[in-house]
């Protein structure tokens, strides 16, 4: 899966969490946490959608390799290499 | 009632009935006798009579916390906010840490968990794939908490448990809270979501208890012969309760006075009603309120649509009100079906506006009447209007033997 397209899935989990996410003023540097209406039981949805559409175990202490969307692209690029 | 005890009285309602969304709508709903269930496609189950609410899911919170919550919940917060406008009260009214939420249920977490069951069921039962929210949303109290974080209320919420008298049993919690003290102002009423869970109706229907028609407008049928059981309905109905000084100190209508009530068990069988005990629960709920049956204008029945059920009742009402000609007695489940934990208030709720307009409204769907259940003064098919309207009696009945009973009167 490119860069790109692991962007976009994360942001297509986001959106099915909170359909009213504004991702226009989005900075991929930047936590999600700070720029969005997400708390911890959303990154649990994040974590449990990965899990379902790509059968991917994400260990509790990587977690904070969600944080960004950049971060998350850099995470996932390796893991999801052959999706 | 003890006098020493403040005076209690409902200032507010909010509502999501089968046929209506606010209380105007469904009083004119229930006087023309306008049912709209319908008929829904359960997973497992199949078809069934159903009754479904139709609100605006997001007036009062995002879709987002719609989905994280349960249906219960949504329920809950569209009827409390409602209840606060009817109220014309501000939650910034009274402190928050002095409102109470008092929300009735006859069960909770059955659809969650049947959602869960089923969703692990797509990944081999793996529970890996359970999701996290299940806690939340099961945790009993998660209806009246919903409530509490969509207001910022922060005094005491819980649920009351009470099967299908549990909308009742909740008014009377809120009630209680209030003479005590404890609460300056309560948000009482019932919730149910049970609509969205194959198990109930699979339950009923095995019990031979599940109502059913080619018109699924016509499978409430209480009190008819061709009566065959319940018609399951989500639904809820939350009332805001005030001291009546502070209602009038700060000009507020009032729909009803709380003049007494009564909760007791049979303490006898799982399914089955019983009328002695029935009979008593009225009866107990007349002497708190310092009434006798000839001072009772309105009894709204708790009838249900079966066999036993409705006899029972009848039972129980013909040996406490006997040939009694004062009292004008209707059913509300034969128009909206079933809403269990909400049934009780929801059913008062469609009574209220008769200390108003003097109009009884009529049940529906009764073509033959069982002898069984005949009593004085039913009114069916069309309302009746009467000289005066001083007070309404609620019965709410349930599973395990569990009675309550409601009296209110009009405030002049």
């Amino acid at each position: 899966m490119t860069r790109d397209a692991i962007r976009d899935l994360i942001l297509e989990i986001i959106e099915d969490i909170d359909e009213d996410a504004d991702f226009d003023t989005l900075q991929a540097d930047k936590p999600l946490r700070d720029q969005l209406d997400l708390d911890s039981m959303d990154f649990l949805d994040i974590v449990m959608e990965l899990r379902k559409r790509h059968k991917l175990q994400i260990p509790e202490e990587d977690y904070p390799e969600l944080a960004t969307l950049d971060s998350c692209v850099n995470y996932l690029e390796p893991l999801l290499a052959d999706a | 009632m003890d006098t020493q005890f403040p005076r209690i009285v409902i200032t507010g309602v909010g509502l999501a009935a089968p046929n209506a969304d606010n209380l105007k709508t469904y009083r004119e709903k229930l006087l023309k006798g306008v049912s709209e269930i319908t008929e829904i496609d359960l997973r497992y189950f199949g078809k069934a009579p159903a009754g479904i609410c139709d609100f605006n899911e997001t007036k009062y919170r995002k879709k987002k916390e719609n989905k994280r919550g349960t249906r219960a919940g949504c329920l809950g917060v569209y009827c409390a906010n409602e209840a606060l406008a009817d109220a014309a009260l501000s939650i910034d009214h009274y402190k928050r840490s002095r409102i109470g939420v008092y929300v009735g249920l006859t069960e909770h977490g059955t659809v969650e968990t049947e959602n869960e069951v089923y969703n692990i069921s797509q990944f081999d039962y793996n529970v890996d794939y359970w999701t996290h929210h299940h806690n939340p949303r099961t945790v009993l109290n998660n209806p009246a908490g919903e409530i509490t974080m969509n207001l910022g209320i922060t005094g005491p919420h819980y649920v009351i448990g009470a099967a299908c008298a549990a909308g009742n049993a909740s008014l009377i919690q809120g009630v209680q809270m209030m003479r005590l003290g404890e609460v300056d102002m309560a948000l009482a009423g019932g919730v149910s979501e049970s609509t969205g869970s194959f198990g109930i109706f699979a339950s009923f229907k095995a019990q031979g208890a599940l109502g059913s028609a080619n018109d699924p407008r016509e499978a409430s049928r209480p009190f008819d012969t061709s009566r065959n059981g319940i018609v399951v309905s989500e639904g809820a109905c939350i009332y805001v309760l005030e001291r009546l000084e502070s209602a009038l100190e700060r000009g507020a209508k009032i729909y009803a006075e709380i003049a007494g009530y009564a909760m007791n068990s049979d303490a006898k069988d799982y399914v089955l009603p019983f009328h002695e005990r029935q009979a008593e629960c009225m009866a107990l709920a007349m002497e708190r309120a310092g009434l006798a049956p000839e001072d009772i204008d309105i009894l709204n029945t708790h009838a249900t649509g079966t066999k036993q059920g409705d006899i029972e009742e009848c039972k129980a009402i013909r040996q406490v009100f006997g040939e009694g000609k004062n009292t004008y007695i209707n059913n509300t489940k034969s128009i909206i079906g079933h809403a269990m934990g909400a049934a009780g208030v929801l059913e008062l709720a469609g009574n209220l506006p008769a200390f108003a307009d003097k109009l009884v409204h009529p049940s529906i769907n009764c073509n033959n009447l069982d002898p069984e259940c005949k009593l004085n003064n039913m009114v069916f098919d069309k309302p009746v209007k009467l000289e005066k309207v001083d007070t309404i009696l609620n019965n709410s009945f349930g599973m395990v033997g569990i009675n309550s009973v409601i009296i209110v009167k009009k405030h002049e």
